[in-house]
């Protein structure tokens, strides 16, 4: 069973969704972020996704890019993302990465998931990679043992949707609304439905992303989904606190918001 | 040419959609509405009698004599005049094509991005002449080089938005363009201005593009009773060297000439050469040459000419590079306002200084190939946008300068 099975099956069994927490590599710098992604899986984070930074985030809002200008500023290379996906899988939360493609082509896609595969992390989230192009990104990742999540969206057709889930591995992520990254005070009607959508095409899990920053809007996706996706929001938090000791408590306080939030379903349902 | 445009916009390894699924269902209306489109005499009659009567085709073909003689070792060099196109440039073909399109699929919205602001000025004029509303994206670096562009789009009735991420110029525009998109697909149809980009773009801007090739064809037949040595273009991400290559491509005996913006120098490292200078990876949705440094991280271009200032090209340009149909060589900032000069002075003609690198090109071809060779140039655009750059450059911008910029 891969780390991403692991944890989803746990949160199942708990009567629970998964709380997946996204944060770059490098932000605010290297150790910086390592110490970030362990403070949010003591607050409760399940599952970490390892931001690698790229020059063209074309998916990302202003909170994420600035994140990524400064992890690149501060010289963080798909070589350091690796190493800190190494420590963060270290600290026992199943760890992936998440990257736009050329970075990964660049680096050799067979060498990149070698390396992943070899310092812990368990997968990889691809976001403007399509399964149309992805055959030898299929081989790789197939040969090291990744896990390799592509996106839907409210856009993608119910066929679209059953040709992305077959290519999908660990979880199909579900992209909440139609736009980019960032947090939204209300999360989209469309995620509900588009969760329902892959449900008929897959027995993945189904975690939904984009927009998602409260411990409220966590439970209320938690309803219908196996897995809840948070990242400008802790970005925000970073870049709110005066220094890293505030940014580890307020990374660590918001998990712990979220991951009451993704167990509310379970407390109503007691009640 | 039997990989030409094959299915999933794939040129041998280049091209294809490395985008957001967001965009996939969007893509494939577009794809579709094309397809339709296209095989639609309807919309040839639409597009040619805009064509005849708005922008102002066929653009004539001019016999360069001077210019010739003088600069290019006496080689009949003939000029495709896209700078005498309503709005300046080559750019309204691709745009009246896709402005076109977006009224057939509904959509109310268009945005663009833009470099040079050629582009966005088209965007604005089709949008304005179809009541659209149009929002144009340019890089804050941009908006100050190109303001007399700026206040064309305004008064055009666009909303210009200057982008002050990354490097502030086309690259971020054309991010932040894909950004508005993916949040208004529904209502919105993205006039991408070049043949780059995710499929179905490259193979429909070529294909809205390749009237200037066949205009060519049939002008330098009949001016010069046969097919040229060599046509040229300059390229930037390449949509008026692919509309020009379109004419010949079956030509075996028509060398195709690309010239990128070397900028000042390779070896400097500030430049706009993809081919000489970079190498095979992924930008804005297409698989591409690219400038990209060890990690594949975009390296910033850098060019005199906002238009050529761009680290990626079209994935046909790739492929045709990597066949060896067509041949790709950068010109510098110093030697494309060399041959910017020269064709003011010997022909009465300011050129785009992005066209300037394709004369640049031709200047030495001509010389290579003498005086019994004949070349058609592609003068993209007309200069009257660089005028405050060019003034800058010759040193002759004392009092002028101020009120040709406005700042």
């Amino acid at each position: 069973m891969t780390a991403l099975a692991d944890a989803f099956g746990r949160a199942r069994d708990e009567g629970r969704a998964a709380l997946i927490g996204y944060l770059p590599a490098g932000f605010p710098s290297r150790e910086g972020s390592v110490r970030l992604m362990r403070a949010m899986v003591e607050g409760g984070v399940d599952i970490v996704e390892v931001g690698l930074p790229y020059s063209d985030p074309l998916m990302d809002g202003p909170v994420i890019q600035e994140a990524v200008g400064i992890a690149l500023a501060e010289g963080m290379t798909p070589a350091g993302v690796i190493d800190v996906a190494g420590d963060v899988a270290g600290s026992g939360a199943a760890t992936l990465v998440m990257s736009y493609w050329n970075p990964i082509e660049r680096f050799g896609v067979d060498r990149f998931a070698e390396r992943l595969a070899a310092a812990g992390g368990c997968g990889v989230i691809t976001p403007d990679l399509t399964p149309e192009e992805s055959a030898d990104w299929a081989i790789a990742t197939a040969a090291h043992g990744l896990d390799r999540v592509f996106l839907v969206a409210p856009s993608s057709t119910d066929a679209r949707i059953g040709q992305v889930a077959a290519e999908c591995s660990g979880f199909v992520y579900a992209a909440s609304t139609m736009g980019v990254t960032g947090a939204r005070s209300a999360v989209s009607d469309a995620a509900e439905g588009l969760v329902a959508r892959v449900r008929a095409a897959t027995d993945l899990p189904v975690a939904v992303g984009l927009g998602v920053s409260s411990g409220e809007q966590a439970a209320q996706i938690a309803e219908y989904a196996d897995g809840v996706i948070v990242g400008s929001a802790f970005i925000r938090v970073v870049l709110e606190s005066p220094d890293l000791e505030a940014a580890e408590q307020g990374v660590g306080g918001l998990a712990r918001e979220l991951a009451a939030g993704v167990r509310r379903r379970r407390d109503r349902a007691l009640s | 040419m039997a990989e030409r445009g094959a299915p999933g916009g794939h040129y041998g390894q280049y091209g294809g959609r490395f985008v957001p699924e967001a965009l996939t269902a969007a893509l494939d209306q577009l794809d579709s509405a094309f397809r339709v489109a296209w095989a639609d005499p309807g919309f040839h009659a639409e597009l040619d009698a805009l064509q005849r009567t708005y922008t102002g085709r066929p653009s004539p073909m001019t016999d360069a004599v001077r210019f010739g003689q003088e600069r290019c070792g006496g080689a009949r060099i003939l000029l495709k005049r896209e700078d005498l196109n309503h709005t300046g440039s080559h750019k309204i073909n691709n745009v009246l094509g896709q402005a076109l399109l977006a009224v057939r699929m509904g959509k109310k919205r268009v945005i663009a991005e833009t470099g040079a602001g050629q582009h966005g000025v088209a965007s604005a004029t089709a949008a304005a002449l179809m009541g659209l509303d149009c929002v144009v994206y340019m890089g804050e670096e941009d908006t100050r080089r190109q303001s007399l562009n700026v206040a064309r789009m305004r008064l055009l009735g666009a909303e210009v938005v200057p982008v002050t991420a990354g490097s502030r110029t086309l690259k971020d525009a054309i991010n932040e363009a894909m950004r508005d998109w993916v949040a208004t697909v529904d209502e919105t149809h993205y006039i991408l201005g070049t043949v780059t980009g995710p499929s179905p773009f490259p193979e429909m801007v070529r294909t809205f593009q390749s009237v200037v090739g066949r205009e060519a064809r049939e002008q330098v037949l009949e001016i010069a009773g046969r097919l040229p040595d060599a046509v040229a273009a300059c390229v930037g991400g390449g949509s008026n060297a692919m509309g020009l290559f379109a004419g010949f491509l079956d030509d075996p005996g028509v060398d195709l000439w690309g010239f990128e913006a070397g900028g000042e120098g390779i070896e400097s490292g500030r430049h706009a050469a993809r081919f000489s200078g970079g190498s095979p990876g992924v930008l804005h949705g297409a698989r591409t040459y690219i400038l990209q440094d060890e990690w594949g991280q975009t390296v910033p271009s850098h060019s005199i000419s906002a238009g050529l200032d761009y680290p990626g090209v079209g994935p046909e340009h790739a492929w045709l590079h990597d066949t060896g149909r067509a041949r790709y060589a950068p010109v510098t900032d110093a030697e494309a306002m060399a041959a910017f000069a020269d064709l003011c002075r010997t022909e009465g003609i300011i050129p785009a200084i992005e066209s300037a690198h394709a004369l640049a090109g031709v200047i030495g071809l001509g010389r290579d190939l003498g005086p019994d060779a004949v070349i058609v140039v592609n003068l993209s655009g007309r200069g009257d946008k660089d005028v405050a750059t060019a003034a800058r450059w010759f040193g002759i911008d004392a009092g002028i300068v101020e009120s040709a910029e406005g700042r």
